[in-house]
């Protein structure tokens, strides 16, 4: 039930800990002080509340010690806890020597993240846990601030100056990233998404130019499909009692059920795949599942590219990194809250007025970087 | 108090005939009122005029509650959204917060508390009215006639370069609003400086004197500073001159510096005259001298000194030098030991006192609890390592909430319930306004308190939309349930009051049985305040709870009727008796 229901942030920066010690702390404080003086109030209240018959003699008006006590006491309170805060947030303005820089820049609204190697991103950011990062930041208009909350880091981004903020991830997970400095109309609307990846993971990642995984050809997305799918387990290799095996078929002459033939091109194997009782391979039965309108074309067109080259070496086993990458884009669905239902309909309905415009909140993958990237190898 | 007039035939008590005129019914034509230099009629003016603007911004304040329940509003367009929230903050902090107490019950009270007959420039005091009717209709045109959406805090280059609202027209408000706090404040300094009655020395004035002393001082160092500052603005929005925006060659960190110059100042002069109230209230209702008179007159200074060097505090991740944020954080920390004293001396008085809980009271104990939550919150934000988190979220609006209505606006209530015999000659029924009181204390805590979670949890302010972070709902759900609340506990006082101008018993001229030379005049005091300049030659808080209590037991013995709804003419039977 908590776990739809959360009261706090999640802990993901080396930081985490040590302010949310000084915040109970401060809590701790809070809830003693305001017992203390409450329970105060109520029991003077009860036992003084007039025609009661406390004993009223010899009150007190002033008392240098007790009122000593009481200055003396919350200030030393409040110097151990500035002692505290003060250090911590020292540890947060000076960034260690070995923090690798990343440059933000906010503009209305979005935020544009350039990394070291060239890659860039909108509205995200990727970064690997345990390693330190120092964000170099400044904005194109008005002021903006970088607030991720799970990280517990928050700093103005000044026009005509630069800041900076740094933190080593620890958790790896999606959290948020928001704009906290009022900007302007679309102000709630500028921030997105700050994703900590296992530091292999990170490390493909920044690889590739800021894509998930690299980027599959047609053939090795088809093969992957075919799988997924489970084509495999009825088409396999040798004909069998199921199906016909579809290794070497592109291009080849096919016998239908009542001896009519046709050759098997493009047309043929769209229709098979998605509604494969229209032509029956001779000898076979009709066991095959419809899939019309269960995959969309694109994904046909991986499945063509794929069987077009069957039983060839060119479809190889893939790289690892679909499953992340799914983990990734699920990643919150577990701990939704069922008021999320009400955010995601309305977001699905209505993403929406501003979609054409490049301040949405979408997880816009670096298309761009792939560009750089290729350009720079080139030089 | 014992405060002998001149002439004992004089004396202003119960007995004096309800047709003598006052200085309501002096004169009722519409240019006695708008011409008055009367400060208890200026002080009326403000409270018509301020409750208004009150409202104004509690219906903002409504509007944004009920559109936070969704994640992605269902009332307002996001430009509507920023501009009802800035309406919100503009309309309270200027128009309500910085105005109510001192100028409402600080005009009215202040001369009456020190035995003067009028402020020391009462063209000036009627002046600063006009002022801030003038401020009002410039920052209500411009909301009207295209609005203003860069927030109550203004910040540059988004108010100066960038906002396509009337920002000039609002800054020009608040500009010339200012004069009136100024003038306000040059009263307050001087009438205390040159007009106590005889007698009345420094130590013998009421808590609330001090306070408004304090406020005083407060405006007149401060006020100027964010004047000129917004006068910068309207410069760089309307002719570009290169002040703050760094596209023109200015710094827009240096505007933060004036802008919370004035405006961490700006918070005392709301919670100052609060504290002033409180004292009044809690030594008036316990039966008994507020615990360290001098400790809470010197804090109240402290505060106001203090108060002037910790704006850098607003500013924690806003550029401004590490070293900065250190120096400004300690003194913050150091500020808050004044604030904490108050509330132990406050909670001390009630020790052997003689309680009565009638509605004033209750609003003052709500306050207490409260501002010590405001209070201690504040260190939250004023301890560096956990203000980077929480800065700019929720908990911050939850914080200066518990301040600024826990505080200001429960002791505002307060007061005005303890004044109000005072100013309107009628009694308010009593039993309605205790509940109302419990129920304003209710309704603030549903409304504000979910807010310090979900701002824990990282919900920034200003937020129109928060679709992609549904985990903040149940929270903006609560506060606005609770908001409904609030809202129908200022409803309920602003009915009761309205109808007691008519149909309210007439009061007698101390229907609590309080000390204070106010209550030693009529109820409402005659246009002069006094027939007579009393002479003050004792301790204000005069009270003696065992002598009382002793007394309260006779009454009994002599069975006067205890079961009179009505506790203020037990009080006053009391009060004969002796």
């Amino acid at each position: 039930m908590f776990s739809n229901f959360p009261a706090t942030p999640p802990q993901a920066s080396s930081f985490s800990r040590e302010h949310d010690l000084i915040f109970y702390a401060l809590l701790a404080l809070t809830v003693i002080f305001t017992v203390m003086v409450g329970i105060g109030v109520i029991y003077f209240v009860i036992k003084y509340k007039r025609g009661s018959d406390a004993d009223r003699s010899r009150p007190i008006y002033e008392d240098a010690r007790l009122e000593t006590a009481w200055s003396v006491i919350p200030l030393i309170l409040a110097l151990i806890m500035f002692y505290f805060g003060t250090k911590l947030f020292i540890t947060m303005r000076v960034p260690p020597a070995d923090a690798q820089e990343i440059f933000v820049i906010g503009k209305q609204w979005m935020w544009h993240v350039q990394h070291s190697n060239g890659v860039r991103e909108n509205n995200t950011l990727h970064v690997p846990a345990g390693k330190p990062f120092k964000l170099t930041m400044i904005s194109q208009d008005v002021i903006h601030a970088f607030y991720i909350p799970a990280f517990r880091a928050q700093m103005h981004v000044v026009p005509g100056r630069y800041t900076t903020m740094w933190f080593t991830p620890t958790q790896p997970g999606k959290y948020h990233l928001f704009c906290s400095m009022y900007c302007g109309t679309q102000h709630s609307e500028m921030g997105g998404t700050v994703v900590v990846m296992e530091p292999r993971e990170w490390a493909n990642w920044i690889e590739n130019g800021g894509q998930s995984q690299a980027t599959l050809t047609l053939e090795q997305s088809g093969e992957r499909l075919y799988k997924q799918l489970a084509c495999n387990n009825c088409h396999g290799a040798e004909d069998n009692m199921r199906a016909p095996s579809l290794y070497g078929i592109w291009g080849k002459k096919r016998t239908l059920t009542g001896g009519r033939s046709v050759i098997a091109d493009q047309s043929y194997l769209r229709e098979s795949i998605l509604r494969p009782h229209n032509k029956i391979t001779n000898g076979y039965s009709n066991t095959m599942p419809v899939y019309d309108g269960q995959i969309n074309e694109e994904d046909v067109l991986k499945l063509m590219a794929y069987i077009k080259v069957i039983g060839s070496s060119v479809g190889g086993p893939s790289s690892s990194g679909t499953d992340t990458a799914a983990a990734v884009l699920n990643g919150t669905k577990g701990t939704m809250s069922p008021f999320a239902a009400n955010a995601i309909q309305y977001q699905n309905s209505s993403m929406r007025r501003v979609d054409s415009t490049p301040t949405t909140r979408s997880g816009e993958l670096a298309v761009n970087a792939i560009a750089a990237q290729q350009e720079a190898k080139g030089n | 108090m014992s405060a002998i007039p001149a002439d004992p035939n004089v004396t202003a008590d119960s007995a004096t005939p309800r047709t003598e005129t006052n200085y309501l019914n002096a004169d009722w034509s519409i240019k006695s009122w708008l011409l008055t230099g009367d400060h208890k009629r200026i002080g009326i003016l403000y409270l018509v005029t301020v409750s208004f603007f009150f409202f104004l911004g509690s219906i903002a304040a409504g509007l944004i509650r009920y559109e936070l329940t969704a994640p992605a509003g269902f009332i307002l367009e996001s430009e509507t959204y920023n501009k009802v929230f800035s309406a919100h903050g503009i309309i309270m902090v200027f128009l309500f917060l910085i105005v109510a107490i001192p100028a409402i019950l600080g005009n009215f009270l202040l001369p009456l508390m020190i035995g003067a007959r009028d402020m020391a420039f009462p063209r000036l005091n009627l002046l600063s009215w006009y002022l801030f009717m003038i401020g009002g209709a410039c920052i209500m045109g411009g909301m009207i006639n295209g609005g203003v959406d860069s927030g109550w805090t203004f910040y540059v280059p988004y108010s100066s370069m960038y906002a396509n609202s009337n920002v000039t027209m609002v800054l020009t408000g608040i500009f010339i609003a200012g004069f009136s706090s100024i003038t306000t404040g040059i009263n307050f300094i001087v009438t205390t400086h040159k007009m106590r009655a005889p007698g009345m020395t420094w130590f013998r004035l009421p808590l609330m004197v001090w306070a408004l002393y304090a406020t005083g001082v407060v405006i007149i160092l401060g006020t100027p500073v964010v004047a000129v500052t917004l006068l910068c603005i309207i410069f760089e929005r309307v002719f570009h001159l290169p002040i703050f925006s760094a596209e023109l060659g200015g710094d827009p960190v240096l505007f933060q510096h004036l802008f919370w110059f004035y405006s961490h100042p700006a918070v005392y002069i709301m919670i100052l005259p609060a504290f002033g109230v409180q004292s009044e209230l809690i030594a008036n209702f316990a039966r008994k001298r507020v615990f360290g008179y001098h400790l809470i007159a010197f804090s109240t200074l402290a505060i106001a000194g203090l108060g002037f060097l910790v704006w850098g505090h607003h500013m924690f991740i806003s550029s401004e030098s590490m070293y900065q944020g250190v120096v400004f954080s300690l003194i913050s920390f150091l500020v808050a030991i004044p604030s904490a004293i108050k509330v132990f001396n406050w909670t001390a008085t009630l020790y052997k006192g003689n309680i009565r809980l009638q509605t004033p009271m209750i609003y003052a104990l709500g306050f207490i609890g409260l501002f010590t939550i405001g209070g201690l919150t504040g260190l939250f934000l004023g301890c560096l390592g956990t203000d980077v988190h929480l800065t700019n979220t929720y908990f911050i609006v939850a914080h200066f909430h518990y301040v600024m209505v826990g505080g200001a606006v429960t002791a505002f209530l307060g007061g005005l319930h303890y004044w109000w015999p005072k100013m309107t000659g009628r009694l308010y029924p009593e039993s309605i306004a205790k509940w109302n009181a419990v129920l304003v204390f209710i309704g603030f805590n549903l409304t504000f308190f979910p807010q310090f979670i979900v701002g824990f949890m990282g919900m920034p302010r200003r937020y129109h939309y928060y679709y992609f972070a549904p985990e903040f709902q149940p929270y903006h759900i609560m506060s606005t349930l609770g908001s409904t609340v609030l809202a129908l506990s200022f409803i309920i006082p602003g009915l009761y009051l309205t109808r007691s101008l008519t149909k309210g018993a007439k009061a007698s001229a101390n229907p609590w049985g309080a000390h204070g030379l106010e209550w030693e005049t009529s109820s409402p005091p005659p246009t002069s305040n006094f027939l007579q300049i009393p002479v003050v030659l004792d301790e204000v808080y005069d009270f003696d709870p065992v002598t009382e209590h002793e007394q309260d037991k006779a009454a009994q013995a002599l069975e006067v009727p205890s079961y009179l709804s009505n506790e203020a003419k037990s009080i006053e039977s009391e009060k004969e008796k002796r």
